[in-house]
This record gives C-alpha cells, structure tokens and sequence, in this order.
C-alpha cells in the first residue's frame, strides 16, 4: 500500500506528461480522466445550452426532472439507451454502422494532444497542432458515409452541404492557424506545432498570440473563431442540420444509441477546437495576463479562484435550494440540492489546500477559457439567424481566405521588419 | 523507449494496405472503393509514424485522407451508383496486363537480391523529436527552387480550373 502511495506521488510530482515518460500505465489513466472530464463536460453543457437558450428567450427551460432541471441530460440519456434502434430496410448496412464510430473517434482521439497544463496532457508530438487539424477533419468522412448509408434525400443532401462547408472552412482555419505558428519562431528559434511548446513560447515572449502584433493576432482569432462554428456545423452555420429545411441533416435516420454517438461526437468536437483557439491565441493554461499581473500578491489571488468558483457555484445551490417549494412533494428535490451544494462546496474546500491548488491551477484556467468558448456557441445560437448557403460560401471564400492570407503574410512581414528594413528600405533611401 | 519500428508493425500495416488496395479494386459499389481507400491511406500514414516521420504522417492524413477523399466521396455520391453497379469491372486486356506485371515483379525481384546495395545500410539521422524542423529547413532551403516550382504548378492548375468551369470571368 505504502509502495503504491509513493508510486503515485512520485508520477504527481513528474514535470513530464505520461507519452515523454513513456509510461503506458499513466497514459492509460490520463485517458480515462480525460474521457471522464469530457463526458461529465458534455452532460453539463447540455443543461446548460438548455437553460441559457431558453432564458435568452425569456422561457424557463427544463424545470420537470430534478430541482431546475439538473437531471434532464441523465433522464435524455437513459431515454437514448432504451430507445429501440433502427436501421432504414434500403440502408448500406456496414457503412451505416460505421459512421458514428468514425465521427467519435475522430473526435476524442484529438484529445491525446490537447494541454491542459504542462504535464497535464496524454502526451506531446512533434506535430501536435497538425494531428489536431488532421484527425479532426476525418470527421467530415463519418459525417458524408452517414448521410450517403442513410440512403434518403435529406440525409444526402445535409451530408453534401456538411462536407462542402467543412472543406472550405478548413482552409482559412488552416491559415489563420499558420499565422499563429509563424509568431512562434520568433526570437531566432524554430518555430514549433508541439501544443505544449506554443504555450510555452508565448510564456516566454510574455504576450498572448491574441495581443502580438495588434491587430494582426486578433484578425487571425477572429478568422478562426468564425472558422470553428462552420467546421463543427453549428449555429449560425448549422446547414448540415437545418432543421427547418432537412429535418435533422445528416442524422435524420439515426435513432438511440447511435444518434447519441453523433450528439457526442459534436460536443466533443466543439470542445477540441475550442482548445486549438485557446492553446494557440489565448496562452492555454496560463494564468491571465502573466506579464502584468505577476509576482506575489497576484500569483496569491490567482490560485484562490479554482475554490472560489466551486464555492460560488455552491453558494447558488444553497441560495436555490432556500427557494425551493415548500410543498411535501418537494422535499426530496430540496434536499438532493443542498447535498449537490454540500459536494460543490467540499470540492471547493479542498481545492483552497496549497498542494492542490498548485497541480491544479493550469487545468482549471484551461477549462476556463474553453468554457468561455462553450458559451460563446450557446449565445451565437441564441442570437444569430442561420445562414444561407450561398452567402455562407461567400463567407469562407471570400472574406475569410483573403483575410487569412493578408495575416499570414502580415504577420511574416512584421516577424521579418529588421531584416527588410535594414536590406530594402534603408539602401532605396540611400538611393534616393 | 523501445523502438515502435519493429517487423511485426510493418507486416500488419502492409497487410492492411494490400487488403484495403485490393477491395479498392474488387468492391462494385463505388463507395466501397473509396472508404477501402481511405483505409490504405491511413495505413499508409502509419507506416510513415512507424519510419519516424511524423510531419509526413499529418501532411498525408490531413491531405489524402480528409481532404482528397472527401472530395471523391463527394462526386461519386452525386453520380448513380445503381448504373455503375451493372457495368463490368474488369477489361480483359491480358496481354497489357500481363507485361505490366512482369514488370513490376521483376522491379520487386531485383529490389529484393540487390536491395542492400541500393538504399542506404543506416537510417537518415533526423530525429522524430525535430522532425518537423528538419523537413522545414530542407524544403525552404536546400530544394527551394523545387518547392517553388511545384508550387507555381499548382497556382496554373488552379487558374486552369477557374477558367475551365466559368464561361465569363
């Protein structure tokens, strides 16, 4: 027993992630954590995304199944489970089968680069940000055999628009990502796709890729930002499922078990390009504004707000559950709250512990930051009507491929200003 | 750290590329052809891993396996695949065929007895953990002036393709 404690503390106190320790066991584990942290995310989201919508849209939401609400993604799920599966008689079988395996996979196997912190991730490669971008856009394979397997119009037609709007939204993604790489080659170093070391470059040249180069940093954001609600067909750009128009899109015949994979799948991908947005412009784990808000009295602070933001979190479960209904037939939702609160208030407590809040900081202003992402994609779809296809196109192609190109080479302009300031414009003034 | 390029993961990997290249041949319903290629590729891709190229590797996924396929999906799903089921698969031109693979039997053959001397006995020095780098510095500097070649080939295919598919630009 005592063998195993020390075991485990010797790995927590390893500067190394599991893949450069080459260590299979603690590989195995990351992954497991990571698939756990994910699903508990999606579960989360989907009440949220429920609950923020329909106040965006001054409605009460999900109020039924648990106090608020709270247990409607568990009673979903179990309702997917027991729904009976069901295969079109005219379907490709194999392929139909197939496609909500490709899409999750596609979309969780991403995950083995993504940095929560700097020992915080399943492993590093060389080529980090390319294996990201890569696996992610295998996805749109599972996506067009789902719609092709379906053998309906709809299906087709939502698979069609889905892999088209994917395809070209990865090119000006692809650029905006590049201008991010080139600001880290600068200092006279190689630049770098490892996801661990960017963060790491712009801990060291002390600013966010967001801020470098003003404007130029936020324009290629901006791009990507813009880039990653098309590539995970989500509103505004949500052609592939227009409800209105295609029923569901690409998942019109897929019912249970497997339209649930494809739920996932999607979740699962909205979080994985959030991180490469915050991993590449907004400084991954670090904590805000390291150049500025540094030192004793902030660093301080900032290891307080892990355990602030539970114990908020609890304090609103309390506050509710004094709200509650009084009526008999409440007691046992009221009560399951206050337990909920007691759990997020203990988590809360403990993340306060030094030792813990240590380990802890970088994933937590990690998730942060993506969490931020996930609400920017509620609000998009609370807010902006659906695009139409045409102008959707004229979007990728002609707004944000310019745009990315003219950042790119921006950016490597100004990465080489000395050079063509002290070769070009220095001897033609001369000359002149 | 044990070496991941060991035989057993090259035989698996050619297994499945000769599988999938040959069910690419074999299958009537074209889509079938193009997911069993899309299997080739991907192992194609590991096998690049397993060499220690992994900048390959992620260049060959992201171009070959989500990019060109999904356009050849794209197009074979708009054309019938009922009509293309009842045309015959195989032309039985014996004599063409049977000189071609004459031909490349006799390459694997003489790769096979001579191979020692051909390729080099070592394998090159660039390491995997700067692999990227290296491919990098050898693309923009040594073989610049090739790079940018291929690359204007590519600017005229697209222009090629602009002026074909609009009457009036």
């Amino acid at each position: 027993m005592g063998q195993i404690v020390q075991y485990v503390e010797s790995y927590l106190s390893s500067d190394k992630t599991p893949g450069a320790a080459g260590n299979m066991f603690w590989a195995l584990v990351y992954i497991m954590l990571v698939f756990a942290g994910l699903s508990v995310a999606v579960i989360a989201m989907n009440w949220l995304e429920r609950k923020i919508l329909a106040h965006m849209q001054v409605r009460l939401g999900p109020m039924r199944v648990g106090p608020h609400g709270l247990l409607q993604p568990i009673a979903d799920a179990i309702k997917l489970l027991l729904k009976e599966d069901i295969m079109p008689a005219e379907a490709d079988g194999f392929v139909f089968w197939m496609a909500p395996l490709i899409v999750v996979l596609a979309a969780f196997t991403v995950f083995v680069v993504v940095p929560f912190g700097p020992t915080h991730a399943i492993t590093d490669m060389n080529i980090g940000i390319l294996f990201m971008l890569g696996v992610s856009s295998l996805s749109v394979l599972g996506i067009v055999m789902a719609g092709w397997a379906s053998n309906s119009h709809y299906p087709l037609i939502g698979a069609l628009r889905s892999s088209a709007q994917m395809v070209s939204y990865e090119v000006a993604m692809g650029l905006a990502v590049v201008s991010a790489i080139l600001m880290t080659s600068l200092g006279s170093k190689d630049g770098t796709l490892s996801m661990i070391e960017i963060v790491r470059r712009q801990q060291e040249q002390g600013v966010w890729f967001i801020f470098k180069f003003f404007p130029l940093g936020l324009i290629a954001f901006f791009i990507f930002a813009v880039a990653m609600v098309a590539e995970t067909n989500r509103a505004p750009f949500d052609l592939a499922e227009a409800e209105s128009e295609l029923t569901a899109g690409f998942h019109t015949e897929y019912s249970g078990f497997r339209w649930s994979l494809f739920f996932l799948a999607e979740y699962f991908a909205m979080i994985a390009v959030s991180s490469i947005a915050v991993t590449l412009w907004l400084g991954g784990w670090l904590q805000p504004f390291p150049n500025l808000l540094s030192g004793t009295p902030w660093d301080q602070i900032f290891s307080f707000f892990p355990g602030i933001t539970f114990l908020f979190l609890a304090a609103m479960c309390f506050y509710n559950t004094v709200r509650m209904p009084k009526h008999p037939l409440f007691r046992i939702q009221t009560i399951g709250l206050a337990g909920f609160g007691v759990i997020l208030g203990l988590i809360g407590l403990v993340l306060f512990i030094p030792a813990v809040s240590t380990r802890i900081q970088d994933i937590f202003w990690f998730s942060a930051k993506v969490a931020g992402f996930m609400y920017l994609y509620i609000w998009y779809r609370g807010t902006f009507p659906r695009y139409r296809f045409d102008q959707l196109m004229q979007m990728g192609w002609k707004v944000l491929l310019p745009m990315g190109l003219g950042v790119l080479i921006g950016t490597g302009a100004i990465g080489l200003r000395f050079e063509i300031w002290h070769q070009l414009v220095v001897p033609l003034w001369h000359w002149l | 750290m044990t070496p991941v390029a060991t035989p057993f993961f090259f035989y698996l990997l050619s297994g499945i590329m000769l599988i999938g290249g040959i069910l690419v041949i074999t299958r009537k319903n074209p889509v079938h052809s193009a997911l069993a290629l899309i299997v080739t590729l991907l192992a194609q891709a590991s096998i690049y891993l397993m060499l220690y190229a992994p900048f390959v590797a992620g260049v060959q996924i992201i171009l070959y396996a989500g990019g060109i396929m999904v356009l050849f999906l794209f197009v074979i799903m708009l054309v019938s695949v009922e009509r293309s089921m009842k045309e015959r698969q195989f032309n039985s031109q014996w004599v063409v065929g049977m000189i071609a693979a004459t031909a490349l039997g006799g390459l694997f053959i003489a790769v096979y007895t001579k191979g020692t001397s051909i390729f080099p006995d070592h394998a090159l020095s660039i390491v995997e953990d700067n692999n990227t780098q290296e491919v990098a510095k050898l693309l923009y500097g040594q073989y610049m002036f090739a790079f940018e070649i291929a690359s204007l080939l590519l600017l005229v295919a697209i222009i090629g393709a602009v002026v074909m598919a609009k009457k009036r630009i």
